[in-house]
C-alpha cells in the first residue's frame, strides 16, 4: 500500500516540520519506508509552502506525489493550488477556521484556536494537526507519533508538543 | 582504521541528503569545512556549523567559493581532513583550485548539490547538468574520481567512500549530489564506529632527510609530510619535480601528468562502483544515476511487466566511468538508455564506449524537475524495438 500525502499553507505554520513527524513516525517506528520532499521555493514566513510526503510498504522510487491521498490544507490558497490533484477516493483535511472548504470535507479543525486556547499560542497548531491527522486516516500509530513528536522538537517545548498531539487525537474522536 | 567515536551520529535517523552527506564526512572524519552557503547545498554546511562545536573542528563561512576551495587545501596541509560544499554557480568558480588540488595532490572533497543552470539558473530545482564540468572543468590534463549518490542514505555511505579515495589516490574527489537528492527526506542508518573503515592520511614514515615531497610509491601516490614534524617542503600549482620545486621542462611535465593520471587510471577497477541487474539477457539497458535511476528503475519494472528483458546498469561512480561494462553490454543488447537530467552528457561517454554496437537512445531532461516514468519508459519500447 502506497498513500501519497500533499501537507500545505503559509511559511511559519510548521508545515514542514508537521510532514517530518507523520514521515518520521512512519519510517522510524512503523517500519515503513517514506520520503519527504518540501517544495523549496523563495517563500518565506507568510507565504506558500507545502511537502510532499509519500507512505508506503515498498521501496518509493519517484519521489514526486503523482496524485494526492491525503491533502492537508493550513490555509485557503494551498486548499486552491492542490485541491485539484486529490485522487477521486482521496482524503482533505483542512485547518477550519482559516480554510472554507465544508462543501468538499468534513475533516476539519480549528488547529491554531485549539493552540491559542490550550497554550496562549497558535505555535502547537501544527502538533495539533499531526494528531488530528493520526486519528482520521490510520496512516500512523498514535504511539509512533508520540515517538516522532518526542524526538523531532527541541527539548523544552516537548511536553507541550505531546499535549498538541493529545489534543489533535482526542478533537477527532469527539467530532467523530 | 576505523572512525573516530565522537563524529559517529550511530542510530537510525530521518534527515535529508544534504545532512546525510554532512554525517558522511564527519564519520569519515572531516573536520573542517570553508564554503559559501548556497542553496540547494545549505543544510549540509548549517549541520556541519551545528555539530562541529561538539565533535571538534572548524567550519569558516568564507567570503566566497574562490576562498573556500582554497582554503580547505591550507587546512588538509595542515593536517585536516576537509571538504567544500556548493552548488552550480559556485562551482563554477571553484574550478582553478580543483586543478591546484589535482596539481599538488591535496586529498580533499568538493560536495556539488546540483541545481538547474546555466549561471543562477534554478536553484531550489535539480539538475544533473555539472557531470561534463566535474571532469574537465579545470585546465590541463587529469584524472579525478566522481561520486553521484541515489539516496539520502547512499549520501552517507558515498561520502566515507569520496574521503578515503581522496586519501588513497591523494585526490580531490567530486561528490555530485541533486537538489532532489539533498532535500530528500529519508531514513538513514549510520553504523558504529567500529563498522566504518576509514582510509587514513598516507603520511610518510622516512626521515626529513631522506624524504621527497613527491617521491611517489608504487602505486605511483607520494606520502604526505606531517605537519611540524621537521619536515621542509614547497608547495606549488607549477609543474614540478619530486622535491616539489618548479621545473618547467618537457620531460618534467611528462613524468608528473603521466603520474597525475596514472595514479587513478592503474586502478580503475577498484574505484568504478555500479548497480548492475539482469544485463545478461537484456534487450534494453538502461543506464542511470543519481535521482534519475530511481526513476528508471520504476520505467525498467514497467517495461519488464511489458515483456520487454530490461536490464539497468546504475552508476555509483561518474568519474571514471565504467568503459568495459558498457562496452560488453553494447555488444549484447539491442540499445542502451540514457535518462539524465541534462542535455546529454553522460550519453556521449556511453557512446564513446559502445561505438556503434548498439543503439544509444539519448533521454535529457533541461532540469527544474525529474523526467516521468513514461518516457524513460517509451524510450525502452523504442530501444526494444528491431531495426
Amino acid at each position: 500500500m502506497t498513500k501519497e500525502i500533499r501537507i500545505s499553507g503559509f511559511g511559519g505554520q510548521g508545515v514542514i516540520l508537521t510532514a517530518y513527524i507523520i514521515g518520521k513516525a512512519a519510517s522510524l517506528y512503523d517500519g515503513k519506508e517514506s520520503s519527504l520532499i518540501q517544495s523549496f521555493g523563495p517563500e518565506a514566513r507568510g507565504s506558500s509552502c507545502s511537502a510532499q510526503l509519500i507512505i508506503s510498504d515498498e521501496k518509493i522510487l519517484y519521489p514526486y506525489i503523482a496524485g494526492t491521498d491525503i491533502l492537508v490544507a493550513m490555509s485557503q490558497s494551498a486548499l486552491a493550488k492542490f485541491f485539484s490533484e486529490v485522487k477521486k477516493d482521496g482524503v482533505v483535511i483542512y485547518e477550519n477556521e482559516l480554510v472554507d472548504a465544508k462543501n468538499i470535507s468534513t475533516l476539519g479543525i480549528p488547529a491554531t484556536r485549539l493552540s491559542e486556547e490550550e497554550f496562549g499560542k497558535s505555535f502547537y497548531s501544527n502538533v495539533i494537526m499531526v494528531g488530528y491527522i493520526t486519528a482520521v486516516t490510520g496512516i500512523i500509530k498514535l504511539g509512533s507519533a508520540e515517538e516522532a513528536v518526542r524526538t523531532s522538537v527541541p527539548s523544552h517545548t516537548v511536553e507541550n508538543n505531546l499535549k498538541a498531539l493529545e489534543t489533535g487525537y482526542n478533537f477527532a474522536k469527539n467530532h467523530a | 582504521m576505523k572512525a573516530k567515536l565522537d563524529g559517529v551520529l550511530t542510530g537510525v535517523h530521518y534527515m535529508d541528503g544534504d545532512q546525510a552527506a554532512c554525517e558522511g564526512a564527519l564519520a569519515a572524519g572531516c573536520r573542517y569545512i570553508a564554503g559559501y552557503p548556497i542553496t540547494p547545498s545549505t543544510e549540509t554546511v548549517e549541520r556541519f556549523a551545528q555539530r562541529i562545536p561538539c565533535v571538534g573542528g572548524i567550519f569558516m563561512q568564507m567570503e566566497d567559493e574562490i576562498a573556500s576551495s582554497i582554503a580547505i587545501q591550507g587546512a588538509v596541509w595542515g593536517g585536516a581532513k576537509a571538504m567544500t560544499v556548493t552548488s552550480g554557480p559556485g562551482f563554477s568558480l571553484m574550478m582553478e583550485h580543483i586543478g591546484y588540488a589535482i596539481m599538488t595532490e591535496t586529498p580533499c572533497v568538493f560536495v556539488d548539490v546540483q541545481r538547474g543552470g546555466p549561471s543562477t539558473g534554478l536553484p531550489t530545482m535539480p539538475s544533473q547538468s555539472d557531470l561534463m564540468q566535474a571532469r574537465w572543468g579545470s585546465h590541463g590534463d587529469y584524472d579525478l574520481i566522481a561520486l553521484c549518490p541515489n539516496s539520502p542514505q547512499e549520501c552517507f555511505d558515498l561520502m566515507i567512500c569520496a574521503f578515503n579515495f581522496s586519501e588513497r589516490f591523494r585526490i580531490p574527489v567530486m561528490f555530485m549530489m541533486d537538489e532532489c537528492i539533498g532535500h530528500m527526506t529519508e531514513k538513514v542508518v549510520i553504523p558504529h564506529p567500529d563498522d566504518i573503515e576509514i582510509t587514513p592520511r598516507r603520511y610518510t614514515a622516512k626521515r626529513p632527510q631522506d624524504y621527497l615531497l613527491y617521491g611517489p610509491c608504487d602505486d605511483l601516490v607520494p606520502e604526505m609530510p606531517e605537519i611540524g614534524k621537521g619536515y621542509h617542503f614547497h608547495i606549488t600549482g607549477l609543474t614540478h619535480d619530486e622535491r616539489g620545486y618548479p621545473d618547467m621542462t618537457v620531460d618534467a611535465q611528462h613524468r608528473l601528468i603521466h603520474r597525475l593520471i596514472h595514479k587513478i587510471k592503474n586502478y580503475k577497477n577498484g574505484i568504478v562502483m555500479v548497480e548492475a541487474d539482469d544485463l545478461d539477457n537484456a534487450e534494453v539497458v538502461v543506464l542511470s544515476f543519481g535521482i534519475t535511476s530511481r526513476i528508471a528503475d520504476r520505467a525498467i519494472i514497467d517495461a519488464k511487466n511489458s515483456g520487454i528483458k530490461t536490464g539497468k546498469i546504475r552508476l555509483k561512480t561518474i568519474w571514471p566511468f565504467p568503459d568495459e561494462l558498457v562496452k560488453n553490454v553494447s555488444q549484447k543488447a539491442r540499445a542502451i538508455v540514457v535518462p539524465e537530467i541534462n542535455a546529454g552528457q553522460i550519453v556521449r561517454e556511453v557512446e564513446r564506449a559502445a561505438t556503434d554496437r548498439c543503439r544509444i537512445i539519448s533521454v535529457p531532461h533541461y532540469g527544474g524537475g525529474v523526467h516521468r516514468v513514461e518516457t524513460i519508459y517509451d524510450a525502452i519500447i523504442e530501444g526494444a524495438k528491431v531495426e
